[in-house]
Parts: structure tokens; sequence; C-alpha cells
């Protein structure tokens, strides 16, 4: 560094050799001030993903740890191993179930909330959005924990609660039917700040006079919000719709803490079948696989609902 | 002026939606204040029969929850710290020196936004472990060191620096690492700030990456000591509501702070399409 600047400060050079000097500087200082960054996301980031693509492509397992040479290419092996496990099946469709239903929920929930907060006559507005908000920056581990007991089905509050309209004690996390239902309540309660935060802003930046003008024309609260308030949404939309889909396809630490994926492998989602069988199983190679399944999966759909939206956008 | 049935209507939902919210943590904190036992009776106590800090006092004591506390505080801050120099110069060095490979590189660190996470993490656990990194600080915090969202969020900032300043120090001589130093690193104060505040709560959260890579319960960050020892202690409620306590509590403390930071990184993170 001291070397640039006293060759900076040296003697008078010509001026167009003085830019082309510090142009090469540039490019130095600028290589230098990027390489930790791209040294590091390359060596830990896409070494990885490059490595894992190979992994899956093996049968890398608990002999592999002890003994590398062990490993043997088996080509498409794994990915045909998990199409033929009712297993994998099972967390499929249950991951699916928590992208393709708790997503959308917790949008709705963070739209409504949203329009609420933005409402002409709401009062606090920067308090309600920030206790709204407060379970978005709260540690996951410790809120599913605390659900966990609020969830049980003898002392529990949420039973207590229900009990006094009449709803008889349910077993949450006990019983197939309602251990998914429950955590996606956990999830939304968690994340729904998240997205009422974005889409209040995206409220605000509508322009006032669309509304005037609807509402000189005597549309209804209905109506402005169907013509006016959606489609000057639309981006801010298809971008919280698209992420909050993906963070639900990736759900772990709620069944982890909550369910271990059961009973019955009822809330079991594809990021805990393979943390179980990479790192309780050892069996890296397929878990591997699991995770580039799920990675295409999570592809897939994102293309599917940004193509849907757009169509959607321009009819 | 009488308000409006709507508008009351309106607030009064809001204010049970708000109560709904925060009634787990009120609970969480209630409880942690109980006689053990007390929250295992029917129907459930809303508020503790006495007040008593003996959870806090076993969980300090002996089970040693201090020594977690103090892994993720150094997890948090060193990765925070880490996260922040990296991001800030090549922020800088992508939205202001051109150099060789620019965009391409840039591009090429984008797409590590479209790969989850989970993707890298099984080999990378075995990377790490050939080179020793398993159950050690410097593992759980190798994907803390840099940030592809901190670099495009330092960018997008840096961008805005005129270039007349840059240009007008770099005729008075100073060196472009001086420059980086003394003009740029002030000028991103804020957005630093921002950058901060959201990589100290997200890795104060994070559960896979540190519940894969350690093994020790020495090196246990807050949230993995948190699942194992809901795993020993399940029939213990308070004790179990005082360790979700002392986990959320300085997360949730520093968001009221620093909430406005906060803010601004959802919002910026918001617009990059």
């Amino acid at each position: 560094m001291s070397a640039t600047e006293v060759r900076a400060s040296t003697g008078v050079v010509a001026r167009g050799a003085k830019r082309a000097t510090l142009a090469g500087r540039q490019a130095r200082a600028g290589l230098l001030l990027a390489l930790p960054s791209v040294a590091l996301i390359l060596v830990f980031f896409w070494g990885p993903v490059l490595y894992g693509l190979w992994l899956s492509l093996t049968d890398f397992d608990v002999y592999a740890i002890a003994d590398p040479s062990a490993v043997r290419f088996i080509g498409l092996g794994n990915y045909l191993h998990a199409f033929s496990e009712p297993d994998f099946w099972n967390a499929l469709r249950i991951t699916l179930v928590y992208a393709l239903v708790g997503a959308p929920v917790s949008v709705a929930v963070s739209l409504a909330t949203a329009l609420l907060v933005d409402a002409k006559t709401t009062r606090w507005k920067p308090f309600f959005r920030a206790v709204y908000f407060a379970p978005v920056v709260t540690t996951l581990v410790a809120v599913a924990i605390v659900w966990r007991y609020l969830y049980q089905p003898q002392y529990g509050l949420v039973n207590a609660l229900l009990g006094k309209f009449g709803i008889p004690r349910i077993d949450w996390l006990g019983d197939p039917h309602w251990a998914l239902p429950a955590i996606l309540v956990l999830a939304v309660w968690k994340n729904f700040g998240y997205n009422l935060l974005i889409f209040v802003a995206g409220l605000q930046n509508v322009p006032r006079e669309l509304h005037e003008a609807a509402e000189l024309d005597g549309a209804s609260g209905w109506q402005r919000f169907w013509n006016v308030t959606l489609p000057e949404l639309a981006p801010v939309f298809l971008f919280v719709s698209v992420t909050t889909m993906i963070n639900y396809f990736q759900l772990f630490a709620e069944p982890y803490v909550m369910t271990q994926g059961g009973p019955l492998k009822s809330t079991n989602s594809l990021v805990l079948l393979m943390y179980e069988q990479g790192f309780r199983w050892w069996r890296l190679g397929y878990a591997a696989a699991l995770a580039f399944i799920l990675f295409a999966v999570i592809l897939g759909a994102t293309a599917v609902q940004m193509r849907l939206q757009q169509r959607e956008g321009r009819a | 002026m009488k308000p409006k049935p709507g508008a009351l209507l309106l607030n009064a939902i809001l204010i049970a939606g708000a109560f709904l919210t925060v009634a787990p943590l009120l609970w969480m904190l209630s409880a942690s204040f109980m006689p053990t036992g007390q929250a295992n009776s029917s129907p459930p106590p809303l508020l503790p029969s006495r007040v008593t800090f003996e959870h806090y006092r076993e969980l300090f004591t002996h089970l040693s929850l201090s020594r977690a506390f103090a892994n993720s505080l150094l997890v948090s801050v060193v990765g925070t710290l880490a996260t922040l120099v990296t991001s800030s110069m090549a922020g800088y060095a992508f939205a202001k020196l051109k150099f060789p490979g620019r965009e391409g590189l840039f591009r090429l660190l984008l797409t590590a936004m479209l790969v989850p996470a989970q993707v890298g993490m099984l080999p990378l656990f075995l990377m790490l472990k050939r080179l020793g990194l398993v159950n050690t600080y410097g593992g759980v915090l190798v994907p803390w060191l840099a940030s592809v969202f901190g670099i495009f969020l330092v960018r997008q900032v840096a961008q805005a620096i005129p270039d007349d300043l840059l240009n007008s120090a770099r005729l008075d001589g100073a060196g472009e690492l001086r420059i980086y130093r003394s003009i740029v690193l002030p000028n991103l104060g804020p957005v630093l700030a921002t950058l901060a505040v959201f990589v100290f709560m997200s890795s104060w959260n994070d559960f896979l990456w540190p519940l894969v890579i350690l093994s020790d319960d020495r090196r246990y960050t807050l949230p993995v000591a948190l699942a194992s020892l809901v795993g020993e202690h399940v029939q213990d409620t308070e004790l179990m509501m005082a360790g979700a306590v002392v986990t959320v509590l300085p997360v949730l403390a520093l968001f009221v702070v620093l909430q406005r930071w906060y803010i601004r990184g959802v919002m910026a993170g918001s617009v990059k399409g």
C-alpha cells in the first residue's frame, strides 16, 4: 500500500502515461479489494456446490469417511434410489405442502395486516409495525421450543384458549393430522412481519391520486383494492411470494425442534430428511443428491411462479 | 372530533393482533419466572405465583449456558466484523473500480444467491473436516466471513459516491487504498451499520450450520445448546423458557434499539429485482 502511495507522489509524469498508470492502479486496487470476498465465496461456496454435485454421483457413506478411497462413482444411482424411496416421496409431498400452502397463507396474512397498518385511520403505525415484526428477529429454535409448550395438549395455552370457545383438546404435535398445520402456524407467526414491512413500504408508494380518482368514480373499497392497489403492488407481490416460497421449501428447524419430523413422518421436510441421511446415517452421497433435488424443485417452482404472475400482470 | 366506528374497529383489530403476536413471547417471559412445576398445571397459569430466578441461576451455573452465550457472542461479533471488512472492500471495488473480469465475477457472486445454502452444506462439512476445522470456532465462522448480500448492499450505496470526489483525491496523489480508507469508508457508515445489525442477528439465530459442524457441547452456540437442552429437560418447562429468554432477549433488545437500521436492510433486500 505504501508503495502505491510513494509511486503516486513521485515526480512529474506525462499526462497520457499518468492516466494509464492510474487505470492500472485502479485495476490492481479493485482486484485486491474484491479478492477476499471473491476467494472466500469461490472456496467456501462454489467449491462445495461443485464438490456436492460430484458427491451426489458417488456412494460416499460412513465407510468413506474413514477411508476416502472406498468411494465409488455410481452415476445417477442416488437419484434413482431417492425416486424409489417412499420416505423421499413423503418428504417431497410435505415440503410441497409447506411451500404451496404455508407460503401463500403467510403472504396473505402479511398483506392483510399491511393493509390494516397502512389504513388512513390507523394510529401508532410505527408501534404496530415494530410489534408485528418482533417475532422475525427472534431465534427460531427458542420460539419453536416456546410453541412446543404452547401446543402441549394438557397444559398448553393454545388448547386452554380454544377450550374457552368450546373446542375440545387437540394433541397438536402428537396427531399426524394436526402436526403439520401446527408447524405452519408457528412458521407464519414467526415470518409474517417481514413481508408486512415490505408490503407497507409498497403501499406507501401507491400514488394517492390513483385512489382519489377511483373514489371519485364511485369505486368501493374492495374494488379499489382489486383494481388500484393490487396492480400497483404487483412487483412487490412477485418478489415477496417468490422469496417466501423459497424459504418455506427450506423449512428445517421448526420440525426438527418440535416433532423431529413425526408423528409418523407427517412433518418430515426434505431438508430434515437430508440432515438425517447425511449427519445421522452419514449417507453423504445420498444426502447430497437430496440437496440437488431440492434445488431443482425450488428452481422449477420459482420459474413457474414468475411465469404465472407475469402473465397475470400483463392480462 | 369523534373517531368513526370503522376506525375504532380497525384499531381494535390491530391491537388484538398485536397482543396475539407478542403473547407467546410474554408467556415465555412469565413462565421463566414461575416456580418449578407451576407451568404444568391446569388451567395454565398466566403469571408466576411467586417470582423466582432459580431457573436462570441453574442455567448459568450447572448447565453452563453462559459458555454457550459467550460462544454465540464470539461467533456473531467476529463474523459481523469479518463481513463488514470483506463486504465494504468488495462492494466498493465492484461499484467504482474498473478491473478485468469485474462484471463476470459480480454475476457469479449474485448467482450464489439462487442456490439454497443446504446444497453446499454437506460437502463444506467434508472439506472442513479435511482441514481440521470441524468442531472449531473457525468452522462455525466460515459461512459468515463474506456475504453476497453484503457486497450487493454496499455496492448500491457506493455507486452513489461522486466520481469527482474520488478523482480529485487521486489527483492530489492519494493511493487507491488510502481513498478506500479515508473517503469511501466514511461514506459507507449507514449501510455498514445496517449490514452489521443484519449479520449479527442472522449469525446469532443460525441453527443448521452450527448444529452440523459442532459436536463438542463446550463449543455449542446458544441455539444448538438450547436444542440439546430440551432433549434432556423437556419436562422442565420453566427452565426451558428461561433458556429461550436468554437466547431471544439479546437480539430482541438489539432490534428495539437499532430498529431503523434493521428495517433499512429489509427494504434494501427487497428492491434487488
